[in-house]
């Protein structure tokens, strides 16, 4: 588990989704996001999950992969759907004890908990279809019109490519040191709360001496390979926006469309 | 041939900001590496060999003297990337030298700094990735390689930049003995096969012997310096500097102590081997 943190959730597939501009599948995904919060009813909803379907089918990433996603976020979903069963009056009652339940309100629920189920699902796609080195890529790409207000956006970037890059490397470090601490007696399962957190100062100190080490000499090396910043860099892959970009535009407008119409004719649930 | 890198008369020290004490490192050492050459420099810790090595692009400066690389002076600033062009520096912790989450996108760091077209980018790194035989794996990931893979990438990623001369330094020191050998199967091939001037710091002696040129430092100056075959046999200086000499010349060393005849320069097993051989063939 820990050695594939750096490629995130990415699951290795070659399909048109993964193909596409990762500039292009960011914003597509904000698209999705916008166009999941205009649902006003059911039948738009419906019209929502079909894109979002429609994308998974494309990007041939498994379903179970999705209800994995899912399953760390259950209680949040709970946790919604219940207060708005409760929360939310209008419509016939049913009473049981001292609860009540009112049609509107579990309309809602079940309304609310699709809504977040739709958004995780759709943030996980752009996440299952794209590395992160691309992502941070893309988002110094969509960026860079921030360049006009003096903000380093290729910094950014390469700060995020960075720590990317050394998430594993550090816990392979946390490992050896906690190791190291335990060789000397160092105990970090019993003891109260706080006994447990003060027993990591030990390991984070060396922790951080370490890291500053690194990033000394990786500043070296990157020096030592002609890095002055991004002035004047090329990039080996290169991203363009094709036919397929296009085609996924052309989808999600149909979809975002269709959502808005049906928003007009059948009324608004909430 | 040409002088590719000169010392001349250079001094370096670090200085403590705190204490404000001077801690000499290097004192007035002259040296020159020919274009082609496959220099080992060798020396016990705090020796300064690992600060020649950052001498010879410019991420330290002489404080008196001057550094020539292909007769550029390191102090000009304004070709510094020239410099950090033509010398390129492989380290000893691969991973603290490893930009990039995926091998090819590392490779291809240094070629995208110099600014070079896409096209040509993917061609050097495919051909990078294959002189250090690490083509298949170009879509892995850094981390999950061995030490001595991640070295060959760290080397893949300088030859990309289409450098004259390597510097190493102690790339081997963190890895195990078939990393080492990895490591210095592709160094000696670069420098054969692509005729890349090779500077390489390490404190192994096996390694040294395979180098066409030896220097030995001790505090900061160049106590001995020629071919593998004329150092090693200077056991005592050798000692003297708290270095070892490779244990097969030890061996002949002692045998011919005892009255062997058996010539006392071999480098490694094999001319050992051989000189025994030929020893027992005389006898018969």
């Amino acid at each position: 588990m820990i050695s594939d943190i750096t490629i995130g959730q990415y699951y290795k597939e070659n399909s048109v989704v993964h193909r596409l501009d990762p500039r292009n599948k960011i914003i597509l995904t904000a698209v999705l996001m916008a166009m999941i919060f205009c649902c006003k009813n059911f039948l738009s909803l419906a019209v929502v999950s079909a894109v979002i379907l429609v994308s998974i089918i494309f990007s041939k990433v498994p379903l179970k992969m999705f209800l994995k996603s899912l399953k760390s976020i259950i209680p949040i979903i709970l946790f919604t759907a219940l207060l708005n069963l409760f929360y939310i009056k209008g419509g016939r009652e049913w009473s049981l004890w001292f609860l009540t339940v009112t049609e509107k309100g579990i309309y809602t629920a079940v309304f609310m908990a699709f809504r977040i189920i739709l958004l995780i699902v759709s943030s996980s796609l752009l996440t299952y279809t794209t590395v992160p080195t691309m992502l941070t890529d893309a988002i110094e790409r969509l960026l860079s019109p921030l360049k006009v207000f003096h903000i380093s956006v290729h910094s950014l970037a390469m700060m995020m490519t960075l720590a990317l890059r050394f998430i594993p490397t550090l816990i392979e470090e946390i490992e050896r040191i906690t190791n190291a601490q335990k060789a000397r007696g160092a105990d970090f399962e019993n003891g109260s709360l706080i006994d447990r957190i003060k027993s990591l100062i030990p390991v984070l100190v060396p922790l951080f001496v370490s890291s500053f080490k690194r990033a000394y000499d990786l500043a070296f090396a990157m020096s030592c390979r002609c890095y002055t910043g991004g002035e004047g860099r090329t990039r080996m892959k290169q991203t363009s926006f094709g036919i397929k970009d296009f085609a996924a535009d052309l989808f999600f407008a149909a979809g975002f469309a269709g959502i808005i119409l049906l928003n007009k004719y059948f009324g608004a649930l909430i | 041939m040409s002088k590719f890198i000169e010392f001349e008369n250079v001094s370096f020290a670090y200085r403590d900001e705190d204490e404000g004490t001077e801690h000499k490192v290097i004192e007035n050492l002259s040296l020159a590496v020919d274009k082609g050459d496959f220099v080992c420099v060798l020396g016990h810790n705090g020796c300064g060999k690992s600060t020649t090595a950052k001498l010879c692009n410019a991420i330290l400066l002489p404080q008196s003297g001057r550094v020539l690389v292909d007769g550029i002076d390191t102090r000009q600033e304004d070709k510094i990337n020239d410099i950090r062009r033509k010398v390129g520096m492989v380290f000893q912790n691969p991973d603290n030298q490893i930009v990039a989450t995926i091998v090819e996108d590392d490779v291809a760091f240094g070629p995208e700094n110099l600014g070079v077209p896409a096209e040509e980018i993917r061609r050097r790194v495919d051909e990078a990735l294959r002189q250090v035989e690490m083509y298949d794996f170009r879509l892995s990931e850094p981390h999950k390689l061995s030490g001595g893979q991640k070295q060959r990438v760290a080397i893949a990623g300088i030859i990309a930049m289409k450098p004259e001369c390597i510097v190493l330094d102690e790339p081997t020191a963190m890895l195990d003995p078939r990393g080492r050998r990895e490591v210095m199967k592709t160094v000696k091939m670069l420098n054969e096969e692509f005729g890349i001037t090779v500077v390489f710091i390490t404190h192994y002696m096996d390694e040294a012997v395979k180098a066409k040129r030896v220097i030995v430092m001790d505090e900061g100056k160049i106590i001995l310096d020629g071919s593998p075959r004329k150092v090693f046999t200077q056991v005592d200086t050798l000692k003297k500097a708290g270095l070892d000499i490779p244990e097969a010349t030890e061996l002949a060393i002692q045998l011919a102590k005892d009255g062997v005849g058996i010539r006392k320069d071999v480098l490694d097993i094999d001319e050992l081997f051989e000189g025994l051989v030929s020893l027992m063939e005389d006898k018969n």
